[in-house]
């Protein structure tokens, strides 16, 4: 397998764990908005369902993709494409 | 005081703008104060900051390409992001979100998952990747990479019925807005509107709109959380709202189970202006089917990855890394707003409906509320009605209408804050709608005079011609979408919706795939497009016109069918029609590898 098709392999098993997460965040917990409404845990106080739509999912995004532009990065300088700065 | 080049001194110039913005607050709550009308003062806020983003639209002309089409490639990361925001934050997310979450509650948020969720999509799926194509506008990428002008043309296509669809609604609330503030009708206003927004944008591109984008942030951040932060104080709810405010979602849930949602008959509701609406549903409880929440969060999450005005932001970076980076900033400045909005909607609602705070008009005589002084004003402006329709003499809570804007627009005023806020508030919305209309009209500008005119029509025009026509062309558009919005057909937040829609329908997986899938050819592409669109307009009509629609896919998520039909094409036209050649084949690897040359070059 040649370099580039490793970093291929690499940067697309990440994109799979960062959509896994995303999936799990942007729609699978809201296939139980009932019962995150039922929840006895409630962060700062709001009923779970709420929290997730109007801060949880949404800060999870925002974590996911630094999290995720980290890693790409990291998988880039590995294989030496990282870019040179003054291009 | 400023020594050197622009780009290197960023932090510098903003910082002193929005110190001099804030200057400029503390000024106009003094005028107030020495007893200058609220009129002058909402004038002056919008006026002022119009001004500011002309000069800076003026100070940013340019006769280079590079320039006007990708602000010459030199955004930096974090400054990409605010401009990133406030493309993206347009009329419907300052103005219409708020009371969007208030009448219509978790069945609304939605739209607040999907348009963050997106992003993600956008980071993981595209932008480093059309960053690295170093093309100048999406159909500039979707032409190059399936090669023909017939993939071009789709694009451009779909690219112009989605964007435009968006843009008639920002020029709508650019006059919304102009016509409260500045006091002239509203077909007048949708005018003013569009002048302001073409001074942002016609001498310098996309330098000029991301100059102006980043000032546009800063406005309207600062215009959304002080009301929401100095409501909250003032009411006692709690220092800091977003993590504050559990006993109030929970006071509201407790008064909705004392008061009830009494059902007005038919007879009753005609009376009520149109666009209002009463407090139907509740606030903060699962409302709504799980399919229905769940195909609108994916319908707007894949229209944000589709939606060319905001990929566009991500091809002004230097570096692919820090277009990749740019989206998680643009993120978080829109998280910023996003979080505070459901707050807004929160403080809002309890301050009216609270029958314990001194603000509450739930419960009070009628004749006592329709002599308060904000009622009378926005009563006036056709955004609130209260009706005794019981005829007991008390309001009532389904008695009491109000427009979605006014939970925005009004709220300031209703809880008490000194009118400077509101004509703050007013300059904040202005800003969220003419930023988004900027990036829009400039979008469609952008690829009919690049992709139609320079790639099609005629390949060997200057460049000077070419600028000439993107900028006659930008005012074109602008003119139509002028002339559209003052005909007022579809509300703001129904026609963003479709907007998302229709890109999601013909770009989602043509750009998809473009990156993620080297077998994908041109018949295939533009087979997807085609159909794509097509299928998702028509699906739109039929329901519209009466149709039962399935699969409890409403006017509002006809994306699905729309992205289904164009995948399916897409990848059956694909794989019955020959392998892209070696050189196409390359050229996605070449995508593929953050360094080395883009693959368009840097003058195309």
């Amino acid at each position: 397998m040649s370099k580039q098709e490793k970093h291929w392999e690499k940067t697309r098993s990440l994109l799979f764990i960062t959509l896994a997460i995303w999936f799990v965040f942007s729609i699978g917990i809201f296939f139980f908005g009932a019962e995150m409404q039922a929840s006895s845990f409630k962060p700062f106080g709001y009923p779970l369902s709420y929290y997730m739509t109007c801060q949880g999912s949404l800060l999870s995004f925002v974590i996911l993709i630094f999290w995720f532009a980290n890693r790409q990065e990291k998988i880039d300088e590995e294989f030496g494409y990282t870019e040179r700065e003054d291009s | 005081m400023i020594k050197g080049k622009f780009i290197d001194n960023l932090p510098k110039v903003y910082g002193i703008y929005t110190g001099g913005f804030i200057v400029f607050i503390i000024l106009m709550a003094v005028l107030e104060q020495a007893g200058v009308s609220a009129k002058a003062i909402g004038i002056s806020f919008v006026i002022f900051t119009i001004a500011i983003y002309a000069i800076i639209g003026w100070l940013s002309r340019t006769l280079q390409m590079d320039a006007y089409y990708v602000a010459g490639r030199q955004v930096p990361t974090v400054f990409n992001g605010m401009a990133t925001a406030a493309d993206w934050m347009s009329g419907a997310s300052f103005v219409a979100m708020a009371g969007g979450i208030y009448f219509k509650g978790y069945g609304y948020m939605a739209l607040l998952v999907g348009w963050t969720g997106g992003y993600v999509l956008v980071a993981s799926l595209l932008a480093p990747y059309l960053r690295k194509f170093g093309c100048y506008t999406v159909p500039d990428f979707v032409g190059t990479r399936y090669g023909g002008n017939a993939a071009r043309l789709s694009a451009v296509l779909v690219l112009t019925v989605a964007s435009f669809t968006y843009v008639t609604a920002q020029i709508n609330a650019t006059g919304t807005i102009a016509s409260v503030a500045l006091d002239i009708p509203f077909k007048v206003a949708v005018y003013v509107g569009l002048a302001s927004i073409l001074l942002c944008s016609m001498l310098g591109g996309m330098r000029a709109v991301t100059w102006t984008q980043v000032a546009q942030y800063i406005v309207l951040i600062i215009a959304y959380l002080l009301p929401v932060f100095w409501i909250s104080n003032k009411m006692g709810a709690g220092f800091f709202p977003h993590l504050m405010l559990g006993d109030e979602v929970a006071r509201i849930a407790e008064l909705e189970g004392q008061f009830g949602f009494v059902k007005n008959s038919a007879a009753d509701l005609a009376t009520v202006p149109k666009g209002l609406a009463g407090i139907t549903k509740a606030h903060s409880s699962v409302n709504g089917t799980t399919w229905g929440f769940i195909s609108l969060t994916i319908c707007m999450m894949a229209g944000t990855a589709s939606l060319p005005h905001v990929m566009m932001r991500y091809f002004t970076t230097p570096s692919v890394k820090s277009a990749r980076r740019s989206v998680a900033w643009s993120l978080l400045f829109i998280f910023i707003l996003y979080s505070t909005a459901p707050m807004l909607a929160t403080l809002s609602k309890l301050s009216l409906i609270d029958p314990t705070l001194s603000t509450g008009i739930i419960g009070k005589s009628i004749a006592d509320v329709q002599a308060l002084d904000w009622y009378q004003n926005w009563n006036q402006a056709n955004l609130m009605f209260v009706s005794d329709f019981n005829g007991n003499g008390t309001l009532e809570l389904n008695e009491f209408f109000m427009g979605g804007k006014a939970v925005v627009l009004a709220t300031p005023e209703i809880a008490g804050l000194p009118y400077v806020i509101s004509g703050l508030v007013a300059a904040g919305g202005m800003a969220a709608a003419m930023s988004t209309a900027d990036g829009l009209v400039l979008a469609i500008a952008n690829a009919l005079s690049h992709d139609l005119y320079y790639k099609i029509i005629d390949p060997k025009a200057e460049a000077a011609k070419r600028l000439i026509v993107a900028r006659v062309l930008l005012v074109l558009i602008g003119f139509a979408g002028a002339t559209i919005a003052a005909m007022g057909i579809q509300g703001i937040l129904g026609s963003v919706i479709w907007a998302f829609d229709f890109a999601m329908s013909g770009l989602f997986f043509p750009l998809v795939l473009g990156v993620w899938w080297k077998r994908a050819n041109g018949p295939g592409a533009v087979a997807g497009m085609l159909l794509g669109l097509a299928s998702g307009t028509a699906y739109l009509v039929w329901v519209r016109n009466g149709g039962s629609g399935f699969w409890g896919i409403t006017h509002l998520t006809f994306g699905i069918v729309g992205s289904l039909v164009s995948l399916v094409s897409m990848v059956v036209v694909t794989l019955m029609t020959e392998a892209p050649d070696a050189k196409t084949q390359a050229m996605v690897d070449d995508v593929r590898i953050p360094s080395g040359k883009s693959v368009l070059g840097k003058q195309h």
